[in-house]
């Protein structure tokens, strides 16, 4: 049995290959794969997978890239990780990806679609857009023939085939991979002295740019080594972390909340991963089955309307009761309006059922984690004291 | 995205006579706001909602008075209280991070909601979430939701990725419209929807438009009759506002075409807040909203200049027209729904340079001026490579300057000033070297 060490040090190399050279190996190792990049927040994987390209998540550049060019493109009030994402373009770590999707997240993203056509004419780019409404024969309808319309020109660009059959197996293939990272998830909050949040998040990551076959290959082996191995339990509190679907916090800050005494028990990490809340049916028409997944079982976030105001907030609720969490630290990318616009109404939600939280700014970049540690620490301090209180 | 009334501040020089145009805008404006602030008293009830993507012909159907909370911050960025707003937001839990217009809109609900004639705007009956062309607004009425606790309708727009409108897009709207947006509407107006009747104010539209775009274009002349930036932003403001599908708004379009043909006539610039423009010395196309905490400072640095714009694409924003867009009484649910996809921040970029080169071109400027706003990103994010690409497209010079709506924290006059001295000594050199290569 391998040890979740030797899984963790594979998922940290991975992560620290700017250059995505697994995802190049997967590339060469047969001619004619093709290779589709996608931005958060979600993308239908499945899609890609069943026309037998590879789906390779672009996050930005994190903490290691020097933006050369990418400032050159964007202005000092405007998040980073478009413009590590350009670096990354421009600088060629992206030059044999075949396409890329920019998911309806906010005006940054959808901006850089346009961008992407502008800059790099030749890779198939589109703006991958989501209904706002979620009616089946309204937003339904409307979103599936957004993926067929997604799937036709796939096969046009990349001279794939998309058929059902394809698409009913990766469906399959994918609901084992959510089905995982949901295990990886709860395991994690049931017993998270085993699985600091940064290794939980490595594997995850790791998913981003492997074939989905062989990362739930890790994603079990890993499961297997944890259950196994014994790591020493502290007095940490429990919290779950918040706002850090898009640009990523640099490793050493989910490192340093748990250093400082807490205990990430959910995120909203890497939402691509685990969008779809449930397995989707196999069964029948494999688009409408995503279509359906969509809009009735899939995460909430900032990006995504919610109607009911009385549900507004309610997810991160039900992620702290769920995981028994006893408290939220909101941790935003700075500039980043969904996050941030979002923060006071999940802020008033939280007050309301007199759930204690704290919030901080990151980039992706940032360097000193002092701050956010004492910050966290203090937090943690006072959470301990409230339960003995 | 406006209309103006001039504050007390921003009053102009005393030898600047008004046009009837004017006159007419600023009564339409006070009996606007008359309206808004008494809709309780008189039992009318009323919808908010945004000017990108602004259905005013629709909410008409319903007797809604029409409440725009850009508007509102844009007022109260011109009478310099939404420095105050936004301060006020922040110490309420909103990040300086975030778009101004929000926080000016939230800062003034939280010290008492004035409207500019001093009276208290109403709650709103039904806030009509027409979410078009910027992810902010699901974020805005999602917080005035909050707060109100009433109807909230999202009509969503998809984005022109590609560059053009497919028929699933229009079909996606056209039904939101028909079975979420219009019942809704009438359940809470208790008036029963009239096709007819929309198609009456369509057709009001349209007369306004044809107007509109011949006063835009009116700036193809030499010298420009018209300053399509700083004036431009008053000639959009009761189309974009509440007044598109009015006879208001024919007769103000129609006065300030009769005004602007008697300025091409006579061989007269643009009126400034200072009358008349002098020589037109340099023709320019801006991207970008303006800053209007300093509205005034920022357009006397064109007009000392002998600086015209001639085409602007924040003038866009609540409807492109200049292409051949009209609503159309005979398909009204589509015509709405390509008005919605069309507005200028809904286009990609790709979509956006052309129109700009376009404009270059046609209007045969002298280059582009970028101002680019920290708060917005659905028009900011991306400027500094529509910038190149128009640069390189044209072989016009281009300047970015930075500022913001209505957060007089990030106007630096000096700076702005500086950048565009220098812009102009570019033109000027650009000139100098064309006719040096001529000769
Ligand atoms: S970090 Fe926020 S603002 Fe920046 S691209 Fe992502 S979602 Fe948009
Ligand atoms: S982000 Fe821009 S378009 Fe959106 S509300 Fe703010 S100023 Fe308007």
């Amino acid at each position: 049995m391998k040890n979740s060490k030797d899984i963790i040090d594979r998922c940290q190399q991975l992560y620290e290959d700017l250059d995505f050279t697994a995802a190049r190996e997967w590339k060469a190792a047969e001619p004619g794969r093709k290779v589709i990049g996608y931005m958060p927040i979600y993308v239908p994987r499945e899609i890609l997978h069943a026309g037998g390209m590879l789906p390779l998540g672009i996050v930005g550049g994190g903490d290691q890239l020097e933006v050369i060019h990418g400032d050159a493109y964007y202005q000092s009030y405007i998040c980073r990780i478009p413009r590590s994402t350009i670096e990354l373009g421009v600088s060629g770590r992206l030059d044999f990806v075949d396409g890329m999707l920019f998911p309806s997240i906010c005006d940054v993203i959808r901006n850089l679609s346009g961008m992407w056509k502008l800059m790099f004419p030749d890779v198939y780019s589109r703006y991958f857009d989501v209904p706002q409404n979620y009616a089946d024969d309204i937003g339904g309808n409307y979103y599936k023939a957004e993926l067929k319309e997604l799937c036709e020109g796939l096969e046009d660009h990349c001279g794939v085939k998309i058929t059902d059959e394809a698409l009913r197996r990766s469906i399959a293939i994918y609901n084992e991979n959510r089905r995982l990272v949901r295990e990886v998830y709860e395991f994690r909050a049931l017993e998270p002295w085993k699985a600091p949040a940064s290794d939980v998040y490595l594997l995850i990551r790791a998913g981003l740019v492997l074939p989905v076959e062989e990362h739930s290959q890790m994603m079990q082996d890993w499961l297997a080594a944890v259950r196994h191995e014994d790591r020493p339990m502290r007095d940490n509190c429990r919290v779950v972390v918040t706002g850090l679907f898009c640009e990523q916090p640099p490793l050493n800050l989910i490192k340093s909340i748990e250093l400082s005494g807490c205990y990430i028990v959910d995120d909203d990490l890497l939402l691509v991963t685990r969008w779809l809340l449930g397995d989707v049916p196999i069964d029948g028409d494999p688009l409408g089955n995503l279509a359906d997944a969509f809009l009735h079982h899939s995460e909430s976030t900032a990006a995504k309307y919610e109607p009911d105001l009385k549900e507004k907030g309610q997810h991160l609720v039900r992620s702290v009761e769920k995981y028994g969490a006893e408290g939220v630290i909101f941790a935003s990318p700075s500039f980043c309006d969904p996050a941030l616009l979002d923060r006071p109404m999940l802020q008033h939600v939280l007050a309301d059922k007199n759930i204690p939280y704290i919030a901080f700014k990151y980039a992706e970049n940032s360097g000193q984690m002092q701050p956010i540690r004492e910050q966290a620490g203090t937090f943690a301090d006072s959470i301990k004291l409230w339960s003995e209180a | 995205m406006t209309e103006i009334t001039t504050s007390r501040a921003e009053r102009p020089a005393k030898d600047a006579v008004k046009d009837e145009s004017m006159l007419k805008q600023k009564a339409m404006m006070a009996g606007h706001y008359d309206r808004l602030t008494s809709a309780t008293e008189r039992g009318e009830k009323v919808c908010a909602t945004f000017v990108p993507g602004n259905l005013n012909e629709l909410i008409m159907c319903f007797d809604f008075a029409n409440n725009l909370p850009e508007v509102n911050a844009i007022q109260n960025g011109l009478r310099k209280k939404s420095g105050r707003y936004v301060m006020e937001s922040e110490k309420l839990g909103h990040s300086e991070d975030v778009c101004t217009y929000v926080k000016s809109d939230i800062g003034m609900m939280a010290m008492g909601n004035l409207a500019p004639n001093g009276k208290p705007l109403p709650s709103p009956d039904v806030l009509l979430l027409s979410y078009t062309g910027c992810f902010t607004f699901m974020k805005w009425f999602e917080l005035l939701r909050e707060q109100y606790q009433c109807e909230t309708i999202m009509l969503h727009t998809p984005y022109e990725g590609d560059g053009w409108v497919t028929e699933n897009m229009r079909n996606y709207m056209v039904k939101q419209l028909k079975e979420e947006v219009i019942p809704k509407l009438e359940r809470v107006s208790g008036v029963k929807f009239d096709i007819d009747r929309l198609r009456e104010n369509l057709k009001r539209s349209a007369v306004a438009e044809d107007d509109l775009v011949y006063v835009l274009q009116s700036a193809k002349n030499k010298p420009s009759p018209i300053d399509a930036y700083f004036g431009g932003i008053y000639y959009i403001g009761p189309i974009f506002g509440a007044f598109r599908g009015t006879d208001d708004a024919i007769d103000y379009y129609r006065t300030l075409r009769a005004e602007v043909q008697d300025r091409l006539d006579n061989g007269r610039g643009p009126v400034t807040p200072e009358g008349d423009m002098g020589e037109e010395k340099y023709r320019l196309v801006t991207e970008g909203p303006p800053n209007y905490t300093s509205f005034r400072d920022f357009w006397k640095m064109f007009y000392d200049e002998g600086a015209v714009v001639v085409a602007s694409s924040y003038t866009k924003v609540g409807g492109v027209y200049d292409f051949g867009f009209r609503h159309d009484p005979e398909r009204p649910l589509e015509s709405l729904a390509e008005y919605c996809l069309g507005v200028y921040t809904n286009r990609s970029l790709p979509q956006r340079v052309d129109m700009l080169v376009d404009y270059v071109n046609e209007y045969e400027a002298d280059g582009l001026l970028i101002n680019s706003i920290k708060s917005c990103n659905s028009f900011s994010a991306g400027q500094l490579l529509i910038m190149r690409e128009v640069e390189k497209r044209t072989g016009k010079p281009a300047a970015f300057v930075e500022s913001d709506l209505v957060d007089p924290r990030y106007f630096s006059a000096a700076n702005i000033k500086n950048r565009m001295e220098s812009y102009f000594q570019m033109v000027d050199q650009k000139r100098a070297g064309v006719k040096g290569a001529a000769a």
